[in-house]
């Protein structure tokens, strides 16, 4: 038997095991919470209205469709960041099964990033209604918008199975990373344009452009407001995701016996 | 179908579980090597000095399908590790280990729940991690919440169970299936008696079923009573392997040996005790043939004193 045969036979026998968990992230979210899943939609809601009203009443950024663009870029990046997150600590968190039977271990991060991915697009319902509420109408280039959504799935995939190794070996990475995401927020023009930036001063283009998750976003938002497609930016951020996941499967698959050692 | 039946036959001459050579080499660090930092300093400086520890060392064994084996040692000889790597949790440095049919380590139990989840979510989210399809699960759940005795306390999260309620829901779970190969680190405690005395009926009924078992304990008393083979583990390497009996009389004088006794005396002694205990049985018993004897001469005085009354009388 070779060894991919192997590898996805486990898989089938364990598929049932990452269907648990995922479903164990979604209702475990908001369980005792008087709301529960409606906080999906309610977060981005409120969060979004604090942004547009800081940003856009008093600094006087606005656009004709300043929240639509806040919430689009908003989700994305939450997405980003609650699902590396998750994935970075899965392994230590699970620890206590992982150190008593065997489990395929890729499943931890794979299955936090999964449910993360399920609740973002339940969020996106809010977009949807935002987006009817705010004039901006849905055109056939929204379609578009599937891309970026799973080039980003893809690119979390990958993030989260390298942050899940690099977090079992140096627990300073969960620091790191959170000043990383910070930096990628602000770098991710999720509440500002990029346009008049780059307009002043041509140089610093390069910020975004040396960004994928920022590609992503701006590809998302293309779709959302019904504008040609950056093909190139797809490309790009098509390319650092797979490439982003390959390495991320490389490493784990290598270092995954050697977890056991260090938890 | 025949063709079925004989697969069987031909599967059941192969062992059922093969440990071949197996080292397992742990790297000690003199300190724990926590941050990148550190990691860096002490690369640049060359400390990175890794001091190896060989918790396994050239182990070998075969267990045939049935065979129940004791793996006895003292403390950090490596038991724990080589079960660990039996039940594919560790993957050794070295050698490779085989194993036929579905393994259930009865170890920590329900060390994998979450508090949040309620006892039947719970069931099926453990079910998952030891691998059990979901179909499976629905269609045992009855009698593994039956067995563990929880009835309405099902619906509750774990978070409200006492330690006792998680250990029986645990070894519900674990036992609900009909393992090829069981492992069992030192004998299982779960619960109150009623619910001990009913998971070791479990057990043993899974032994009358042909499984294969590998028990670790301190206990010399349980391994004699559970196993036919055992092994004994010193720093990681094999030093003794055969039937129980004789393995069990080599561990007692290795251990006599440890506590700084004479192996040969503590032999004697124990050949000693026996005779005594050989000795006072056979005092016991005559002195009971001897009250036997002794009531019937009473008995029959007592029929010759009738006799003589009558023998008067007349």
């Amino acid at each position: 038997m070779n060894k991919l045969e192997r590898v996805s036979k486990n898989f089938m026998k364990y598929r049932f095991m990452l269907v648990e968990l995922i479903k164990k992230g979604v209702k475990l979210k908001y369980r005792r919470s008087y709301l529960g899943i409606l906080w999906t939609l309610i977060e981005p809601l409120l969060t979004t209205i604090v942004l547009t009203v800081i940003f856009g009443m008093l600094l006087g950024r606005s656009g004709e469709s300043y929240p639509v663009y806040i919430l689009s870029g908003r989700l994305l990046y939450s997405f980003f960041s609650s699902a590396t997150n998750g994935a970075m600590k899965s392994i230590r968190q699970n620890s206590g099964m992982i150190k008593k039977v065997y489990v395929p271990k890729y499943m931890y991060p794979l299955s936090s990033v999964i449910f993360n991915y399920v609740i973002f697009i339940i969020s996106m319902i809010v977009l949807l209604g935002l987006m009817i509420f705010e004039g901006v109408f849905p055109t056939w280039r929204i379609f578009a918008c599937i891309i970026p959504l799973i080039i980003i799935l893809i690119m979390s995939g990958g993030v989260g199975l390298i942050l899940a190794t690099m977090n079992v070996f140096f627990r300073d990475i969960e620091y790191i990373w959170s000043v990383f995401l910070m930096m990628i927020m602000y770098g991710s023009a999720i509440f500002y344009y990029t346009d008049s930036i780059v307009e002043k001063s041509p140089s610093k283009a390069i910020l975004f452009d040396i960004n994928p998750l920022y590609a992503c976003i701006r590809v998302f938002r293309d779709g959302v407001f019904g504008e040609a497609i950056h093909w190139n930016l797809v490309l790009y951020s098509g390319l650092f995701s797979v490439g982003c996941f390959l390495i991320g499967l490389i490493v784990f698959y290598k270092k995954q016996d050697d977890f056991i050692l260090h938890l | 179908m025949i063709l079925f039946y004989i697969y069987k036959v031909i599967d059941m001459g192969k062992p059922s579980v093969v440990v071949d050579n197996v080292s397992m080499r742990f790297n000690m660090n003199q300190e724990k090597v926590d941050s990148i930092k550190e990691y860096a300093m002490k690369m640049f400086k060359g400390q990175i000095s890794h001091k190896e520890f060989w918790a396994l060392k050239n182990v070998s064994f075969t267990l045939e399908p049935g065979d129940h084996l004791g793996i006895l040692g003292t403390n950090g000889a490596g038991k724990s590790t080589l079960l660990k790597t039996v039940a594919g949790v560790m993957k050794p440095t070295e050698g490779t280990v085989s194993t036929r049919g579905k393994v259930v380590p009865l170890l920590e139990l329900g060390a994998g729940f979450d508090k949040e989840y309620t006892g039947r979510e719970n069931i099926f989210l453990y079910g998952a991690v030891l691998g059990y399809s979901k179909s499976f699960l629905e269609s045992k759940y009855k009698e593994i919440v039956k067995f563990s005795e929880l009835g309405d306390f099902i619906n509750m999260p774990i978070k409200n169970y006492s330690s006792g309620m998680k250990a029986r829901l645990g070894f519900s779970i674990a036992t609900v299936v009909d393992p090829e190969i069981l492992i069992l680190d030192e004998v299982l405690s779960v619960g109150d008696a009623k619910f001990k005395q009913k998971s070791l009926k479990k057990v043993t009924g899974m032994f009358d079923k042909g499984v294969t078992v590998l028990f670790v304990s301190h206990s010399l008393r349980q391994v004699r009573k559970i196993c036919n083979k055992a092994i004994v583990l010193d720093h990681g390497q094999i030093i003794k392997a055969g039937e129980i009996e004789e393995v069990a009389l080599f561990y007692k004088r290795m251990l006599a040996a440890n506590d700084g006794e004479d192996p040969n005396q503590v032999e004697l002694l124990s050949l000693d005790k026996s005779l005594k205990q050989h000795r006072k049985e056979e005092v016991k018993k005559l002195k009971d043939e001897l009250k036997e004897s002794n009531d019937k001469l009473i008995e029959a005085q007592a029929e010759i004193e009738r006799l003589k009354a009558l023998v008067n009388n007349k």
